[in-house]
């Protein structure tokens, strides 16, 4: 037995409202920036619907993923590492921008310049890669709320694999949204594909993530990967993706994405694998079997035999801690709740999912019946097969007995919390119907409608004597700093070449410069911009403002009297 | 033997191989970020479908035949038994597969670039100028193959290119060989010099990084955050308590 940890997400679908808040938030924390206008680390689909990029649940067409080969072995959906290779020079599958949408902006400028005239300036939609006019076509989520139905919808691929009778019926029957971020799986087929080992999971906390400075552009992992969740930023040549915002986690708090969700329907915390076991469990025959299989890796954190393990392979005791108290876990294994989406694609991804119960019981009300009794409710979720029939070739590879078990352990959770709400006398047999006991379901309860932010989130820190070297790595991300790569500077080799600066570097030589420089900011003269991550927040420090017309004017004297620290022309703020 | 000829055959070479060579270990060191094959393929797929592939197994190919032609003296491949006929008919017929792949190959190459649009916004000076280079480059090299292969030329490369190129290497160069090696030898030997001078600074770095390892590796790759942050190794003094983890 290896242990080792991996932290993980769960996402409670039921309470998804389709906001989009931790789309926009992560855009606006990570890819907001030129070369990743398509990309959106996290995004929502309706489902059923074509998902982003469209269709890529086709592995028939997208080949992403892992396949058990004829001798039982597993290997990469594209082939041998040959095959690959020798398809290098242009890649079979690779999806391109059309798949995703071409992004555009706005040509917001002609609203302020248009001359006067007879009808309202209209600011037309331009394209982000040609910068001509442009059609919108298509977005990341064009068919957001079913929009298109069911002309778009019939293209979903896990709609194709259901029967037609359901095809017709889906558009009266449900829609649900799916929130996606990468999976941070267990056995990445993204880093298998990656032919120079770029693409690494962390041995402290299992995050995937690309090492920008090795990355050469062969642009494989986008193909690898069966989510579609590794994107090529088309300006700097490189594979970028989800880092499960890990400075913030190393801290303790958690991804955007979570933090910002309005349904708070987002989970996370660590649980403790058995590495020695991967390759086994990936490799298990059967698709609807890797479910218990990816289940059956994750060990039980108390147990003292497994706590024992974990301390000798070098885990801290405050991570065994979090991982007994952490909530995925108790999703996962305890309450049986929680599925993995598309574990067929043999990455063990482990972001998993709550199956929403809405669909269920919204149809009920409908129909006139009480939604929220234990009786009527299992009787539709036996009843109303389309729905579930969809929900198991999301989570469980087509088992619908899964998905129903899980279901009507939350419509059991429903009812029974009922009686209590209502002071009626607990029903057990409500519980037990389910498999579970009254208590089980309460703690069930407390999790999934009360738990606050640290019931929520149980995040282990990275140590104290890891800080010195972890500030250079939070801060020397070779992507984020100003004019660095990725802001849209043109280096010497094409845009956003050079090196990343450490930020001691940047901090020295913004000193320097504020200290030696007698002329404000000019655009041309990068160097002196003020960097506000750097602004202690006392004093103006040039260049912090635009200059007024008589200062630049003085600027100019010939005696060269400009603004400088102790000028009367800079108004020192007030503390 | 002049002025002019020293500059062209012994000066301009070792400054163009120094270049090349200090140049890559100066882009690699101050560039990682940069060093990519800068792939478009998330703009265009169809042109780029057959282009890419014909352009670089004909490249590769061409890369070999030179490594043969200008690497492996005369007499050695006499010495095999290989005559010299029986070489030069080797030679042009591969080399003229291998060729025309090449420039088919890069003609689609460029016409993709000049005429797809969000590639051709993509493109940097940078880029534009590599392609003049390598085009002329290669434009020349298969100038000098259609031409043995009609029989018009009247002298064997093997017998002074490949000697002149070599003598470079042996920090012995005799310039007065390539004198004698006509103009279309001449200028295709000057336009590869000018290009090994640029290629450091362009996209064509991203040969350098084939990704050979592939085959050796495991395929996941597990790093360690406290053993070794980016590719910054561990700085002295700040070793774990008790010797590390593993
Ligand atoms: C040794 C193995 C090589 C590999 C694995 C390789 C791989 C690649 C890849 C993946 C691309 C990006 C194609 C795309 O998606 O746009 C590319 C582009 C390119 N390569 Fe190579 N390459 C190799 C050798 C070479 C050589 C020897 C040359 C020329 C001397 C070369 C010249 C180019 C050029 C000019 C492009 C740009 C094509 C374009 O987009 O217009 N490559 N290469
Ligand atoms: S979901 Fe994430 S970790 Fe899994 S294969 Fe895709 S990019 Fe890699
Ligand atoms: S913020 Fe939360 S509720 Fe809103 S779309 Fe995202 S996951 Fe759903």
């Amino acid at each position: 037995m290896r242990v080792m940890a991996q932290m993980g997400m769960v996402m409670n679908l039921d309470k998804c409202i389709g906001c989009h808040t931790c789309s926009v938030t992560c855009k606006q924390a990570w890819t907001n920036r030129s070369g990743v206008e398509y990309v959106w680390f996290n995004n929502v689909e309706t489902r059923p619907g074509q998902g982003y990029p469209r269709t890529y649940e086709d592995q028939e067409k997208w080949r992403g993923g892992w396949q058990v080969g004829r001798n039982g072995k597993l290997r990469l959906r594209t082939g041998s590492r040959l095959k690959r290779l020798l398809t290098i020079f242009s890649s079979p599958v690779q999806p391109s921008i059309n798949d995703y949408y071409e992004p555009w902006t706005y040509d917001y400028e002609t609203l302020t310049n248009a001359p006067v005239q007879e009808h309202t300036p209209v600011a037309q939609p331009r394209s982000l890669l040609t910068n001509k006019p442009m059609t919108i076509e298509w977005s990341a989520n064009w068919d957001d709320n079913l929009g298109g139905a069911p002309e778009l919808t019939q293209e979903d691929p896990v709609l194709k694999r259901i029967s037609a009778e359901i095809k017709e019926k889906f558009e009266q029957t449900y829609m649900f949204y799916l929130p996606r971020i990468c999976e941070h799986c267990i056995n990445p087929s993204c880093a298998a594909s990656c032919p120079s080992g770029a693409i690494y999971k962390r041995e402290e906390d299992g995050i995937v993530l690309v090492d920008q400075d090795r990355c050469r552009g062969w642009r494989q992992c986008v193909t690898g990967c069966p989510y579609k969740k590794v994107y090529f930023n088309h300006r700097t040549g490189k594979a970028e993706k989800c880092t499960f915002c890990f400075p913030r986690v190393e801290v303790g708090i958690p991804t955007v994405c979570s933090e910002t969700c309005v349904g708070r329907l987002r989970y996370i915390g660590i649980v403790l694998y058995d590495a020695d076991r991967v390759l086994e469990a990936a490799s298990t025959p059967g698709d609807q079997d890797l479910y218990m299989a990816q289940r059956s890796i994750i060990l039980d954190p108390h147990d003292p035999q497994v706590v024992r393990a974990a301390e000798e392979a070098g885990i801290s005791r405050d991570w065994i801690d979090s991982a007994q108290r952490s909530p995925i876990y108790a999703l996962i294994n305890r309450f049986e709740v929680a599925l993995p989406l598309h574990p067929e694609y043999r990455t063990m991804p482990m972001v998993w999912y709550i199956p929403p119960l809405s669909p269920v019981v919204d149809a009920l009300t409908e129909t006139g019946h009480d939604g929220e009794d234990a009786g009527n409710i299992f009787g539709a979720i036996e009843s109303l097969r389309i729905p579930v029939e969809y929900l198991a070739e999301l989570f469980t590879a087509g088992d619908t007995n899964l998905v129903t078990g899980v279901l009507k352990k939350l419509g059991a959770m429903r009812s029974y919390m009922r009686d209590l709400n209502l002071g009626r006398p607990a029903d057990e047999s409500i519980a037990a119907a389910v498999g579970m006991t009254g208590r089980d379901i309460e703690d069930m309860h407390r999790l999934l409608a009360i738990a606050k932010y640290d019931e929520r989130y149980v995040i282990p820190t990275i140590h104290a004597e890891q800080g010195p070297e972890r500030e250079e790595f939070d801060t020397g991300c070779s992507l984020d700093y100003d004019e660095g790569p990725g802001m849209g500077g043109w280096g010497p080799f094409g845009e956003t070449s050079g090196g990343s600066t450490p930020i001691a570097v940047e901090n020295f030589h913004m000193l320097a410069a504020r200290q030696t420089s007698d002329t404000m900011a000019a655009p041309g003269d990068k160097a002196q911009r003020v960097n506000l991550l750097n602004w202690d927040g006392k004093g103006a420090p040039e260049g912090l403002f635009p200059t007024r017309p008589e200062e630049s004017a003085a600027l100019h004297r010939p005696d060269g009297g400009g603004v400088g620290e102790d000028s009367p022309a800079v108004t020192e703020p007030k503390p | 033997m002049n002025a002019v000829d020293i500059l062209l055959w012994v000066v301009v070479p070792y400054v163009s191989l120094a270049i090349f060579v200090v140049g890559h270990y100066w882009r690699y060191k101050y560039d990682k970020f940069g060093w990519t094959t800068r792939s478009s393929q998330l703009y265009e797929r169809r042109l780029l479908r057959w282009g890419s592939p014909l352009f670089h197994f004909g490249i590769l190919f061409v890369l070999v035949g030179h490594v043969m032609g200008l690497g492996i003296p005369k007499s050695w491949t006499e010495a095999v038994g290989l005559s010299e006929g029986a070489y030069h008919a080797l030679a042009i017929g591969v080399g003229a597969i291998a060729g025309i792949g090449t420039l088919v190959g890069l003609a689609i190459l460029i016409y993709r670039r000049r005429t797809v649009g969000p590639v051709f916004s993509a493109t940097t000076r940078n880029d534009k100028l590599m392609y003049l280079v390598l085009t002329l480059t290669i434009l020349f090299g298969m100038s000098n193959t259609v031409l043995g292969a009609v029989g018009h030329e009247g002298v064997d490369y093997r017998d002074t290119v490949s000697p002149w190129f070599r003598s470079i290497f042996y920090f012995n160069p005799q310039p007065e060989l390539m004198t004698e090696a006509g103009l279309g030898f001449q200028l295709h030997a000057l336009s590869a010099l000018v290009l090994f001078a640029i290629w450091p600074f362009t996209r064509l770095v991203h040969v350098f990084s084939a990704p050979l390892g592939y085959f050796t590796r495991p395929y996941i790759v597990y790093r360690s955050r406290d053993r070794q942050l980016g590719n910054r190794p561990t700085p002295r003094g700040w070793d774990r308590v008790g010797g590390g983890r593993r």
